[in-house]
């Protein structure tokens, strides 16, 4: 067992994967020479070439189409887009064609691209490097959308994406990368579906996914130590999102938070909402509340930033709420 | 090429002629939905330039217009029928439609409704041929309305940038939708665009068969031998609207006169009888073959394949059975691997 950075696991499952399958690749802005804006694919590039880690030009949209491409005729492209705002460039390909070509094909065609990006807030970064969009992706039918939280998942994660033959989100954080986290030394594939109960608990569920997780554990803690005990819940996949899992945590606390860091508005709390009406609205003791984004562009200035995402104490408020101490 | 190549090519084009045109009429008679966008007058570029290429070999793509690409690449005309009709022995078991005609049993890629979406899925394909060390080549065909998508500019310079076995085929027919090319372009030359990127570009009539096959041949021979991409424009007519629902006001009656006299079909069956290789009645026995073939076979099937069941709505929307390794379910405790 090694502990090592999260951007650590991603590079080794890179390593692993690109070792394991000559079809397997890399494309993206600066992943090559450079080595990567979070150093995610450094020292690839020595290893492998430039034939398999791909420098491209800043053109999303079409170097994801090319990695699509590329997948219908038996590659394994591994594309990473240096911020999810950049995703926006590439949503023509991704959501029109890769998520659509096996359902419009008969499934005779399909297009397993992995397609890795940070989404988060991150520090100061202004309005057009801080967007989550998370909640976009997880409703388009024909992708699989997953959010690791830790280096574990990142790293088996990862790995099962590139196996997987359909197309793969990979929404990582950029206030995640240095994070540090135990992965076994041996070969570990983790599911791209099911969420994990994280810290078991009784009085409150609280939901997280990505790096809201973490806002929930330590959320958690401090509930702890005033005499609520909350269970931590960890989405990890955002599509398909595992129903049963949040029944049986919800059934068992009968009260819920959900932490995004995306805005609220036709978002994975509102769908989560949707889905614990739909599965144990009678088990619910309170009403659920959602701890997330302001709704606003991401500002620039310290305190205004701070203020426009949910920070540990929002989801500790929330926990209070929903069980009746605040 | 001999004479007996020649009469099939010939039959090839009336065949998609013919199949097009009962297509139109099925669309009439309410049998066919959606959106259809017929290939009527432009038989000669698809035909010709795959006649060049080694086809179920190397990799086709294309837009929207694409029921004759596809057959030109070997998909069987009846399930390119079957899936007009919306059956599920249709080509893509009735999910994609007109637009979305798929075989990649023969390597054609598909259809694609996003203007310019095919340029970079080409690129990739290209890629993967020369990832793998093969000799195969992808060809993308599009219109000359595409070129003015991002995806053309993005997609040409990394083909050039990393020498990528890709034909460019740009079926110039005058029109994006109903608006003229020098409406459109500010070049009105399309093949010019493409010096931009380094790429070798040229223009030909893409009325006249031969003309087609003599430029693909060439076109095709440098993509194949890893000199990097080739952009061939082929300058053609549409002699039906963009689709189903366009009354062609935005053309000339002269323009479409002037057209229709350079209709592929025409001007191959003249020429055929002027080198002794077919006569009148040789025509007129293969045209009465190809109709019959097309009600007998090709519609007939259409029309008593089954629909797609209701209940396999959702099939084909992900990999089907989830593969356990990577799917999941996530057992508590349990470290996978």
């Amino acid at each position: 067992m090694a502990e090592m950075a999260y951007w650590e696991a991603i590079r080794r499952a890179h390593d692993e994967e690109l070792a394991n399958d000559p079809m397997v690749i890399a494309m993206g802005e600066d992943i090559g020479v450079a080595g990567g804006t979070y150093k995610a694919t450094s020292g690839l590039y020595q290893k492998y070439g430039a034939a398999r880690i791909i420098d491209t030009p800043i053109s999303e949209n079409s170097y994801t189409g090319i990695g699509i491409g590329a997948s219908m005729a038996g590659m394994r492209p591994i594309i990473e887009i240096m911020s999810i705002n950049f995703a926006l460039l590439a949503l023509d390909t991704l959501i029109n064609a890769a998520a659509k070509i096996r359902y419009m094909s008969g499934g005779r065609a399909s297009c397993p691209i992995v397609m890795r990006t940070p989404g988060g807030t991150a520090h100061q970064l202004a309005a057009q490097h801080s967007a989550r969009l998370a909640r976009m992706f997880m409703s388009t039918p024909g992708l699989r959308v997953v959010t690791p939280r830790n280096p574990l998942d990142a790293y088996g994660m990862l790995k099962s994406a590139v196996r997987c033959n359909d197309p793969v989100i990979i929404i990582e954080h950029e206030s995640m990368y240095n994070m540090r986290g135990e992965v076994p030394d041996n070969e570990v594939f983790r599911p791209l579906e099911g969420a994990e109960i994280v810290r078991a608990g009784s009085d409150v569920t609280l939901i997280g996914y990505n790096y809201s997780v973490h806002l929930c554990l330590s959320a958690a803690d401090k509930l702890s130590a005033m005499g609520v005990s909350a269970e931590v819940l960890d989405l990890r996949a955002l599509r398909p999102i595992d129903r049963d899992t949040i029944r049986r945590s919800v059934e068992k606390t009968h009260n819920v938070v959900i932490a995004e860091e995306d805005e609220a508005t036709v978002g994975v709390g509102a769908e989560i909402i949707s889905v614990i009406v739909e599965e144990c609205f009678f088990a619910l003791d309170s009403q659920p509340v959602r701890v997330h984004a302001a709704d606003v562009p991401v500002p620039y200035n310290r305190s205004l930033e701070k203020a426009a995402i949910p920070d540990v104490d929002d989801v500790v408020a929330a926990a209070l709420k929903v069980v009746g101490r605040a | 090429m001999n004479s007996s190549d020649r009469k099939r090519l010939l039959r090839e084009m009336i065949f998609f002629r013919r199949f097009e045109e009962r297509s139109f009429e099925a669309y009439m008679e309410r049998k066919i939905g959606g959106f259809l966008h017929l290939y009527s007058g432009q038989e000669a570029v698809a035909t010709g330039v795959l006649e060049m290429a080694r086809r179920g070999h190397d990799y086709v793509i294309t837009g929207y217009r694409d029921h004759v690409h596809a057959m030109k690449c070997g998909a069987p005309a009846r399930e390119v029928m079957a899936e007009l009709y919306g059956k599920v022995t249709g080509s893509s078991r009735g999910r994609g439609g007109s637009m979305h005609i798929f075989d990649p049993s023969v390597h054609f890629m598909g259809g694609y409704a996003l203007v310019g979406q095919p340029f970079p899925l080409a690129a990739g394909l290209a890629l993967a041929c020369k990832h793998k060390g093969t000799d195969q080549i992808a060809i993308c065909f599009l219109g000359d309305g595409a070129n003015n998508q991002g995806t053309f500019h993005e997609t040409l310079n990394m083909a050039s940038l990393w020498k990528l076995p890709v034909l460019f085929v740009c079926e110039n027919n005058l029109y994006a939708i109903g608006t003229r090319i020098d409406r459109s372009s500010a070049v009105i030359d399309q093949y010019k665009r493409a010096t931009a990127y380094n790429i070798p570009s040229s223009q030909h009539d893409g009325q006249d068969i031969d003309v087609v096959m003599a430029a693909a041949r060439e076109a095709i021979d440098h993509v194949r031998s890893g000199a990097g991409p080739y952009f061939v424009e082929f300058m053609t007519y549409r002699q039906r609207g963009h689709s189903m629902s366009d009354s062609n006001a935005y053309r000339s009656k002269d323009e479409e006169r002037e057209w229709l006299a350079r209709d592929p079909i025409t001007i191959y069956s003249e020429r055929l009888k002027t080198e002794g290789v077919m006569s009148d009645d040789d025509i007129a026995e293969m045209e009465k073959a190809v109709l019959e073939e097309i009600e007998t076979d090709v519609v007939r099937f259409a029309e008593e394949s089954p629909e797609p069941r209701v209940e396999d709505l959702n099939q084909y929307c992900l990999e089907e059975p989830p593969d356990p390794r990577w799917i999941g379910p996530l057992v508590p405790g349990e470290r996978h691997g």
